[in-house]
């Protein structure tokens, strides 16, 4: 018996840095503008107004410092938070960015999956997008050729290969795409949560063929996603990821453990006490000091439970009838809804307080939010008093048998309570 | 197992110095750079109204508005050849090495989503483009060719038939000077957005500085200055080759030939290193 264990994956010593602020002038004026100020040793006119001039030229490690094998047959899953390294680290596994400093081996033939059908053309037919996404891929005709009957059996589309696929709905797309990705021949699969995609059967599918994948292929998987309970359904080693290092390397619960235990401590709780307002908060009576989801992890929310949030404000004097605004926000940061809390009567001094939300319409997804601090005026006017960046959390949902799966893109964020059928009639 | 690790080992490392280009990898690429081609072609077909036709119509509009401005009003020499098929052969050949340059130069531009996903050797995409401009320009070429016979058969023109098969090493030529040229744009553009404007104007000065609208032997009859930067040109050699071929006039020498290919050897290998520069670390900076 063979008793080295065959290496696929070697990372070593692996840095990628990225500038913080300009990068290049974007414009060749801007560039020699900038050369020929500092030529002169004058002010450069491209510096933007108000940046801090520590920030300009200032870097930041994406990943710094990772080193890890990975063997054949292997299913390691990358978890860590948002900003943690995982995309950078993928981007570096699939050729797609180079490292700063440090090597990388890769023994065998990659397939990546940072995202499914990447050069999809709307114009085109599923059948000849499979061929241009196969080859994007790394395939060659001949090979799609042998695998055409399977991807279209897989993707579920039948006779909808030869139809354009912008005339496809938005699931079929994604299977489509998905079919592609995962019938390459290759001996190592990267993946970016693109289980994530399709219906909860056809979820079910991809996972299982993954697993085959690993399990009985002895291909080697190296799959990133939030999604804990996939992560502990396909892999069988756990990296997770801090601030461009490697935390912990090896079993996939104990992994999960220190991920939820890091996240939980980080984010769930926001002091403002240092935190600085901008300049037209001239009014300093009330000050909110911080804040707190009493949640297990904001990282999965059970959206149909209410949402408990423990307060602490700082009143200078005696305030009456303060209102507490919770605004949420979507990933990109714009407002979706406002929940107010009214009356609040504050003395000089801590006031601590818990308030319930009830977020069952917010659909599952990221979101952030707001509080906003504001006293009542007369005839329904209002004056702010302090207005603070929330908390980034992710409302989760567990489907139930005849639900549909909610399609935040297309139908909103908003869940609106379900419709009651009041009348049906029924002619022959 | 021991052979398949050698077969599909990678290594990737930081980006120093001048890189090179993995001919073999774009090799096994090949398909790709097919499809793409194939893809150029399908949506051009589906997405406007006259779908393909706009190939041929556009050499016959510019070939019209030169036979007025340059032919009729200016009153150019054409070196007694028929204005319309001097002007045809002009712009068609003229905006095949156009095409080139103006669309391969958006090549990071434009192809950033796709790039930032996957890797494929990115060259795959400005060679796919320099061959659908060469696949437009040989439907061009074929209206101008029945045109011509028409002509040779009027008596005309006196084409010298057995240089036609060197028309092959021409556009061979052609296609690799705007290959080279516009991949040296698209590296820069990635760090210079401006640049891109001004290739649209300088590619149309270019024009006028080669020996399109006009024959070489009207400047070689004026100054001597402008007949050496003419000859410094890379695009005269094959543009009056060309003529030479298909209408039995134009000058061509050796001199001019061995200039026009050590331009293209010399801006090909810059902007391959440019380019393979550049393709490694590109995405972080959009």
């Amino acid at each position: 018996m063979q008793q080295q264990k065959d290496i696929m994956i070697r990372v070593r010593n692996v840095r990628k840095k990225y500038r913080l602020g300009q990068i290049g002038g974007g414009t060749l004026r801007g560039d020699l503008q900038s050369w020929w100020a500092r030529k002169r040793g004058k002010e450069d006119p491209n510096t933007l107004i108000g940046t801090d001039q520590r920030l300009i030229g200032t870097t930041f490690m994406a990943l710094n410092g990772l080193s890890f094998d990975v063997y054949k047959g292997e299913a390691v899953g990358i978890i860590g938070s948002n900003g943690a390294g995982k995309s950078t680290l993928l981007k570096l596994l699939t050729h797609v960015t180079a490292p700063t400093e440090g090597d990388i081996d890769l023994y065998g033939r990659v397939a990546s999956m940072l995202e499914v059908g990447t050069g999809f053309h709307p114009e085109m037919t599923g059948r000849e997008n499979v061929y241009l996404n196969g080859a994007i891929l790394g395939m060659t005709r001949a090979e799609i050729d042998a695998k055409m009957n399977e991807i279209i059996e897989f993707s579920e589309v039948g006779d909808f290969i030869d139809t354009p696929v912008k005339r496809y709905s938005s699931g079929m797309y994604v299977k489509l795409a998905f079919s592609v990705a995962a019938h390459l021949d290759s001996e190592i699969m990267i993946m970016d949560e693109v289980l994530a995609v399709g219906d909860m059967k056809f979820q079910k599918k991809c996972l299982t063929k993954m697993r085959q994948a690993a399990k009985r292929d002895g291909k080697t998987v190296l799959y990133v996603s939030h999604n804990m309970a996939t992560i502990r359904d396909l892999c069988d080693r756990c990296i997770v990821l801090d601030k461009g290092k490697i935390v912990f390397d090896g079993d996939v619960d104990e992994g999960i453990a220190i991920y939820l235990a890091q996240k939980s401590q980080s984010t769930d709780f926001v002091d403002y006490s240092q935190y600085k307002r901008d300049n037209w908060f001239k009014r300093d009576n009330l000050r909110l000091q911080s804040a707190r989801f009493q949640v297990p992890s904001v990282e999965s929310i059970d959206h149909t439970q209410p949402l408990r949030a423990e307060y602490v404000i700082h009143a200078r004097e005696e305030a009456q009838g303060v209102g507490l605004r919770f605004e949420v926000r979507n990933e990109v940061g714009n407002p979706l809804a406002t929940s107010c809390l009214y009356g609040l009567d504050l003395h000089p001094g801590e006031n601590r307080f818990t308030a319930e939300y009830d977020l069952r319409v917010l659909s599952p997804g990221q979101y952030s939010n707001y509080f906003t601090l504001f006293t009542l005026g007369e005839g329904g006017t209002h004056t702010v008093e302090d207005w603070v960046p929330g908390i980034q959390f992710r409302l989760v949902h567990t489907f139930l048998e005849g639900e549909l799966e909610w399609n935040a893109k297309e139908w909103g964020a908003v869940e609106l309570p379900q419709t009651r059928l009041v009348e049906q009639e029924h002619k022959a | 197992m021991e052979q398949m690790q050698k077969q599909y080992h990678v290594h990737y490392s930081p980006a120093k110095g001048w890189a090179r280009v993995d001919f073999h990898e774009l090799w096994r690429y090949k398909d790709l750079i097919w499809l793409f081609v194939k893809r150029d072609f399908t949506v051009m077909y589906k997405q406007t109204v006259l779908g393909p036709a706009w190939v041929l119509i556009n050499p016959i509009l510019s070939a019209a508005m030169y036979t007025v401005m340059f032919g009729v009003i200016a009153g150019l020499s054409t070196d007694g050849v028929p204005q319309t098929l001097f002007y045809l052969a002009g712009s068609a050949l003229w905006g095949f090495f156009a095409a080139c340059i103006n669309k391969i130069s958006a090549t990071f531009t434009t192809n950033s989503a796709i790039f930032s996903k996957v890797y494929f050797p990115r060259l795959a995409m400005p060679i796919s483009t320099m061959l659908s401009a060469l696949i437009n320009f040989l439907l061009q070429f074929a209206m101008f060719f029945i045109m011509l016979l028409y002509y040779v058969a009027k008596g005309a023109v006196h084409p010298n038939w057995a240089m036609m098969p060197l028309t092959v090493l021409l556009l061979v030529q052609v296609g690799l000077l705007g290959l080279g040229c516009g991949i040296i744009v698209s590296s820069l553009t990635t760090r210079y957005r401006d640049l891109m404007v001004v290739v649209t104007f300088g590619v149309q000065l270019w024009m006028y500085g080669t020996p399109v609208v006009y024959p070489l032997s009207m400047v070689s009859g004026m100054s001597r200055v402008l007949y050496v930067a003419m000859l410094l040109n890379p695009m005269t050699a094959p543009m009056e080759s060309f003529r030479y071929i298909f209408f039995g006039s134009g000058q061509v020498s050796v001199l001019m030939w061995a200039i026009s290919i050590l331009w293209t050897i010399a801006l090909l290998a810059l902007g391959l290193s440019l380019f393979s520069k550049v393709e490694k670390t590109f995405v972080d900076t959009v």
